[in-house]
């Protein structure tokens, strides 16, 4: 469970979150919203890159802002990145290994995390191969092997499909699926795909200029008339979004 | 691709290779070159380590600091003031001028790893002249009293003593090329395990390497503390073989940008790099020195000439790079 309570973030006179109030429930929860919604932002808070001017984050009961950045990671705090950061000059055991040796045990509990992680993520047989070498597909799924190793509570993923074609982002759906039994964390995804956000989250909350907008059963939270205004920019629900063309995205 | 080529390739530091250029310099330099070229080589080993722990920093954590020549020269310092105080053996000075620059390489890390890129490289290479105008105050012990150990007169100069084992400079060759190997495997170490693949995630993305859970600042710090201690060490080894007369010059700010173009020009993504260096900054200039037209020139000129050499090395890089996709 993660509560976030009257987060607000802003850069110079941009509010990027604005009081941002929402809970994420055990299991798969999505969190979606038009371009500049807030989405990466909120990560980049959980994650300590960005420092936000009011508000608490707790998560499992911690205070997740009181912690020092990389101490998050210990505690068991994950993420992927929109664009995918997979290690170059290493291979895809190394990447793995690199994440648990710094978050939980090395040694002969290490390997084996990280051999878990790396059939969980479908990539046993690759194990050895030197990132560089290998495709985009791979490169995705050495991301989420990296954020399930060892023993996570929470794991964000920012657009894990992102640039993959139809059939590979179906394998990897099903991957992110089998998360919270495989780990027992928490996971937030954020995306623009629809029907992977539908396929996969439970739960979902929508921002919208650094605001919740809605959030609840993921079927109910896309059928909300606020949601469809956000994203399609119609001016007859909700004054608020009057002369405001929202972009649709993915 | 050669299988020279293949064992000595990127990344690769092969036991077989690292043994057969052991070997090579164990058994046939000192039989084959004269006195000249074997303390020349002598210094080509020393350089290697300098260039090579300026290279791992560079190309390996991606920390550009133009200040190896500092941890150089204190650790030659410490080196000589112990062997004139005390009747320690050699190698165990050898460590301590290393430890000593470690640990001054540590706290000038502190406050100058919060800056990167080409602020670091600026406030290395201030804090390398700033060594140097101690060093220049200073001056290298020559056996004399007090605490520097400076005699003034020349006729109380004595000349450093070497390890009991290696008077002799072929001897001497052979004990620096044991002391660089052991010091270039610690760098191996380093590099393969949780050191290395922390330094690597850093180089590529300082937000995905927090994320790993990786404390980048004390990475950053230990990366800084080895290369000191290496480059520190080699400035004992230095001082072994030179003995005496040594000046300020081999640590200033024109020596600290020569090692960088040596290391460039070497290459900074494997440690062959630093032995590459080692042979250009060495090697190469004294055969230039001693049988090229001009002579003594070639020395005047190395800056230039290394300065000419780094930007061929840029230019042949970036075609490469081109030629892979590498380059948008």
């Amino acid at each position: 469970m993660i509560d976030v309570h009257s987060l607000t973030v802003r850069f110079g006179g941009v509010v990027s979150l604005d009081d941002m109030q929402a809970s994420f429930p055990d299991g798969i929860c999505g969190l979606i919203g038009p371009n500049g919604a807030g989405k990466t932002t909120f990560f980049n808070v959980m994650s300590g890159f960005v420092t936000p001017a009011a508000g608490r984050i707790d998560c499992q009961g911690v205070d997740l802002l009181a912690m020092a950045d990389f101490e998050r990671a210990r505690w068991g705090l994950r993420r992927t990145f929109q664009t995918e950061q997979a290690i170059e000059g290493m291979s895809v055991y190394e990447n793995v290994l690199t994440v648990q040796e710094h978050t939980g045990k090395g040694g002969a509990a290490a390997r084996e995390a990280v051999e878990k992680a790396l059939e969980f993520a479908h990539l046993s047989d690759v194990a050895g191969a030197a990132v560089r070498t290998l495709p985009a597909k791979e490169r995705r799924f050495i991301e989420v092997a990296r954020a399930v190793v060892g023993a996570p509570k929470v794991v964000m993923l920012d657009e894990p499909a992102a640039g993959l074609p139809d059939e590979e982002s179906t394998e990897l759906t099903q991957i992110i699926k089998g998360i919270p039994d495989h780990t027992g964390a928490t996971v937030i995804l954020v995306d623009h795909d629809m029907t992977l956000v539908q396929n996969v989250c439970t739960w979902t909350a929508v921002l919208d200029f650094g605001r919740l907008l809605a959030s609840g059963p993921t079927a109910e939270v896309l059928r909300n008339p606020d949601v469809l205004a956000a994203y399609l920019g119609s001016d007859d629900v909700d004054d608020s979004f009057e002369g405001q063309t929202v972009e649709a995205d993915g | 691709m050669s299988p020279v080529a293949k064992l000595m390739g990127q990344k690769a530091f092969h036991p077989a290779a690292v043994a057969a250029v052991t070997l090579l310099a164990f058994f046939v330099v000192p039989v084959v070159f004269s006195d000249f070229w074997v303390r020349n080589f002598t210094q080509t080993a020393v350089f290697a380590v300098v260039a090579g722990s300026a290279g791992m920093l560079y190309g390996r954590v991606g920390l550009v600091s133009l200040g190896q020549v500092a941890p150089y020269g204190i650790g030659c310092w410490i080196c000589m003031r112990l062997a004139y105080a005390t009747d320690l053996p050699f190698p165990l000075l050898v460590l301590f001028g290393g430890i000593g620059a470690a640990l001054i390489g540590t706290l000038i890390g502190l406050p100058a790893l919060r800056v990167s890129g080409l602020y670091l490289a600026l406030v290395t290479l201030m804090l390398a002249a700033g060594v140097e105008t101690l060093l220049f105050q200073f001056k290298f012990p020559n056996g004399g009293g007090g605490f520097k150990g400076v005699a003034e007169d020349l006729g109380s100069i004595t000349p450093l003593r070497r390890p009991t084992f290696a008077e002799t400079d072929a001897a001497y060759f052979r004990f620096v090329v044991i002391f660089a190997v052991i010091l270039f495997v610690i760098a191996w170490w380093a590099l393969h395990n949780k050191p290395g693949r922390a330094w690597a995630s850093v180089m590529q993305s300082e937000p995905s390497a927090l994320t790993a859970g990786i404390d980048i600042t004390r990475y950053k710090l230990v990366a800084f503390t080895l290369a000191s201690f290496m480059a520190g060490c080699a400035g004992g080894l230095f001082a072994g073989s030179v003995q005496s007369s040594i000046g300020v010059d081999q640590f200033n700010r024109q020596a600290a940008l020569f090692l960088i173009a040596a290391v460039m020009m070497g290459g900074i993504q494997s440690l062959w790099g630093g032995l590459l260096a080692g042979i250009f900054a060495k090697v190469l200039l004294d055969v230039l020195v001693s049988y090229a037209p001009g002579g003594q020139f070639w020395n005047d000129f190395s800056l230039s000439l290394f300065g000419f050499g780094l930007m061929m090395n840029l230019i042949q890089s970036t075609k490469a790079m081109e030629k892979k996709g590498l380059l948008a």
